[in-house]
């Protein structure tokens, strides 16, 4: 079975699944896989949890179940940039939803989601422990604070 | 058994029950009925529905009764003004992300969730939202439609307890969450096996069987077409309880007289299939063992399992019989010899086949089992359901019916033909023929008490002129896997096996009549008594050995040849294939 899973999981990761199930409770070793593999090319296709599935002798549908279930997961290839706006209660009552709102107008796309030119994702953070900045964005590792809707455009335009 | 007993109060009334037994249990014994939702007695608990939550002393909010252990000096109550709110609650919210249309929906007086809100006293809507929408879902045998879904999550929990297939599972969450196959694809496309079972624990509508009513009235209606029908052994034994007999009452006589009524022009028996079945099978595996190859010779009559096999086990299918199914061999004959026989074009013969079973309709469509000129043996197959269903519309007043006769030939059968229903069956008509073939001599004690039962796997052998046969019969897919697992690493050699992929048999099958009040689907008692009523049948025959069957000895000495034959091989047989999705086992 091995032969048909290899092209699809980096060697790594079969390594890592191979001494994962040695261990006591080797099931539970999956999420943990998955964010290893997630590592790679940002995102899990169908093949590779399938592979995972495999490999690791878990259900396909739990797998899936599992790497749908989180957010942190994610099933299409992200932009180059990526877009992480904080909806956390202090970015929130500080306007984030507004935030949020001009970049889907901006990049007419929406959450989760990625521009047809690959160059832009956005995503929703939950609390990025920045409250005194509130509403906060992050920009791949540059972090923004006090974010005005007006300045959503501003922000764009250095990664353009 | 645990000899600590523990005191409670329920209701008031105080009660002594075993250690670990949980307060529903505790409850069930006093006759007190917790409503409850989720939870089913032969699946592992979830609690994900809180329909069952009672007040307990002590705890500062109700507590789900069906997981909650009862324990000493507990005061429990049952039925109190907040928890009949709580509970009503919970099902309007349900019914409110669920689709208005009980009176045309498949499931209608047999819901669960219907017969909650009526008991529960829920009589107007007062929340009004979003509803979940969701595409159905259609394959060949099973239909998925997550929008009556309310995430109870037994089909998850039967598809991985007890059928070991885990084709389901909860994708997502939330607002989006849904009981789909991996990456959320159609059941067609999935590790589905088709066996239905999930239709059978569903509460609501959330799966159904792939509906054939439509074609089979259709053929009827069509005076060029000449439609016949076969009914499987233990349709007999289960299809009472549609027309409100008691279960285990067995109604062949009726089942047939029934057909005729409905405009079938010739009614034939599956059990001719089987007793054919058992001559082939036999055949077959006295020249694996006479070879010494092939074995353990496995068991080819369950769609389900065949299915199971192809995506699960797939090394081991040359251990498979290469018999078809009964279904699948009457079927053939009934558009090669009948045909011929009665001096009708096989064009215009229409054979429709109920099955206590989803599979067979998988199975039907199968492209091994088209004809020479491109339509399946098989023309249509009902379930168990849709057939009650259909002899409802046709105005057919069962209870008072007569006995009818199955027409003739392929309408005479043996005892061993109808035991084919119950796990252990077909093993046992197997043994009948297989020991007078090996030993020349005539049987006389024909009950092979070890096969039978409902119990998972059942174990044993027997000696036959010198050669010690290891013997296993399985049913529940789960169980199928331990004796594969034991093949494969070589734990225990056997020479036959019996699989039937629902837990009971056939009389257990994913396409049965829904349970009667008081019962419930995978119930053993259920699976007992319907099988009781295939062993009476058995046992009033004074035909009860498929090879001394008059019909099958004509079969083949105007038709077939011999067993094993060239024109058998052509006609009776046929081959499995290895498939993707591969499952895990």
């Amino acid at each position: 079975m091995t032969t048909t899973v290899e092209p699809v999981l980096p060697a790594d990761i079969v390594e890592y699944i191979q001494d994962c199930r040695q261990k006591e409770h080797n099931q539970s070793y999956l999420i943990s896989v998955l964010q290893k593999l997630q590592q790679h090319s940002g995102y899990l296709t169908p093949a590779q949890l399938d592979a995972v599935s495999q490999l690791m002798q878990i259900p396909a549908a739990k797998v899936t179940g599992v790497a749908t279930f989180y957010h942190f997961f994610k099933f299409q290839p992200p932009g180059k940039h990526k877009v992480t706006v904080c909806m956390g209660t202090a970015c929130y009552v500080r306007g984030a939803a507004k935030v949020l709102e001009r970049f889907k107008e901006s990049l007419k796309i929406k959450e989760g989601e990625t521009t047809p030119d690959r160059l832009f994702s956005i995503e929703c953070a939950r609390c990025l422990g920045a409250c005194a900045l509130a509403p906060v964005v992050v920009v791949d590792e540059k972090v923004y604070g006090n974010v005005k809707p007006g300045e959503v455009r501003k922000i764009l335009t250095d990664y353009q | 058994m645990n000899p600590v007993k523990i005191k409670l109060t329920i209701d008031g009334i105080e009660t002594e029950v075993a250690d670990g037994v949980t307060i529903m249990q505790a409850a069930d014994q006093l006759g007190i009925e917790i409503p409850r939702l989720c939870f089913h007695p032969q699946l592992s608990i979830l609690g994900a529905c809180r329909i069952c939550i009672v007040e307990v002393d002590g705890q500062r909010n109700p507590v789900a009764s069906c997981a909650f252990p009862a324990a000493n000096g507990m005061n429990v109550r049952t039925s109190t003004p907040l928890l009949r709110r709580l509970r009503r609650d919970i099902v309007e919210l349900l019914l409110d992300n669920h689709p208005q249309d009980c009176q045309t929906c498949e499931r209608d007086g047999h819901c669960e969730l219907q017969n909650l809100a009526y008991s529960l006293g829920v009589r107007e809507r007062l929340f009004a939202g979003e509803r979940k929408r969701f595409p159905r879902d259609e394959s060949s045998a099973v239909i998925r439609d997550p929008e009556k879904c309310i995430l109870c999550g037994r089909c998850v929990r039967v598809c991985q307890e007890v059928q070991g297939v885990t084709n389901l599972s909860q994708q997502t969450r939330g607002f989006k969450n849904i009981v789909a196959p991996a990456h959320g694809q159609s059941m067609a496309d999935s590790v589905c096996i088709q066996c239905g079972q999930c239709i059978n624990v569903c509460p609501t509508a959330a799966f159904v069987e792939q509906s054939c009513t439509d074609e089979v009235l259709e053929a009827l209606a069509n005076p060029d077409l000449h439609v016949v029908v076969q009914t499987a052994p233990s349709i007999r034994a289960a299809l009472g309880e549609g027309f409100g007999f008691a279960p285990g009452t067995p109604v062949t006589g009726k089942m047939v007289t029934a057909c005729r009524l409905m405009g079938f022009d010739k009614v034939f028996d599956t059990n001719v299939g089987a007793d054919l079945t058992i001559v082939e099978e036999a055949t077959e595996f006295l020249s694996r063992i006479a070879k010494n190859e092939k074995l353990p010779l496995i068991t080819s009559c369950s769609p389900g399992w065949i299915n199971f096999m192809e995506r699960f086990y797939p090394e081991l299918i040359p251990n498979a019989s290469t018999c078809k199914s009964p279904m699948g061999m009457l079927s053939t004959l009934l558009k090669t010899y009948y045909a011929e026989k009665a001096g009708i074009d096989p064009k215009k013969i229409y054979v429709v086949a109920v099955m206590p079973c989803t599979a067979k309709k998988f199975e039907a469509a199968r492209p091994e089992h088209l004809a020479p000129w491109g339509v399946p043996y098989t023309d249509a197959v009902l379930t168990t359901r849709e057939f009650i269903w259909l002899a409802k519309c046709l105005g057919v007043n069962f209870p008072h019916l007569g006995d009818g006769q199955f027409d003739s030939p392929l309408g005479v059968s043996s005892g061993a033909a109808d035991i084919f229903g119950a796990t252990g069956g077909v093993m046992e008509a197997a043994l009948r023929t297989a020991y007078e073939k090996v030993t020349g001599e005539t049987l006389t004690n024909l009950d092979f008490n070890q096969v039978r039962g409902v119990a998972g796997v059942k174990e044993t052998s027997l000696t036959l002129k010198g050669i010690t046969l290891n013997i296993a019969v399985s049913n529940g897919l789960n169980n199928a896997k331990y004796l594969m697992n034991r093949i494969l690493s070589g734990e225990k050699t056997y020479h036959i096996i019996e699989i039937m992929a629902c837990p009971g048999g056939c009389v257990a099958g994913g396409g049965q009549p829904y349970p009667p009040q008081g019962m419930h689907v995978l119930d053993p008692e259920l699976a007992r008594l319907r099988a009781r009523a295939l062993y009476a049948i058995d046992g009033a025959k004074t035909l009860r050995k498929s090879h001394e069957n008059p019909e099958i000895k004509q079969l083949y000495a105007e038709f077939l040849g011999e067993p094993n034959g060239h024109k058998s091989h052509e006609l009776l047989h046929t081959h499995y294939t290895a498939r993707e999705p591969r499952g895990v086992r």
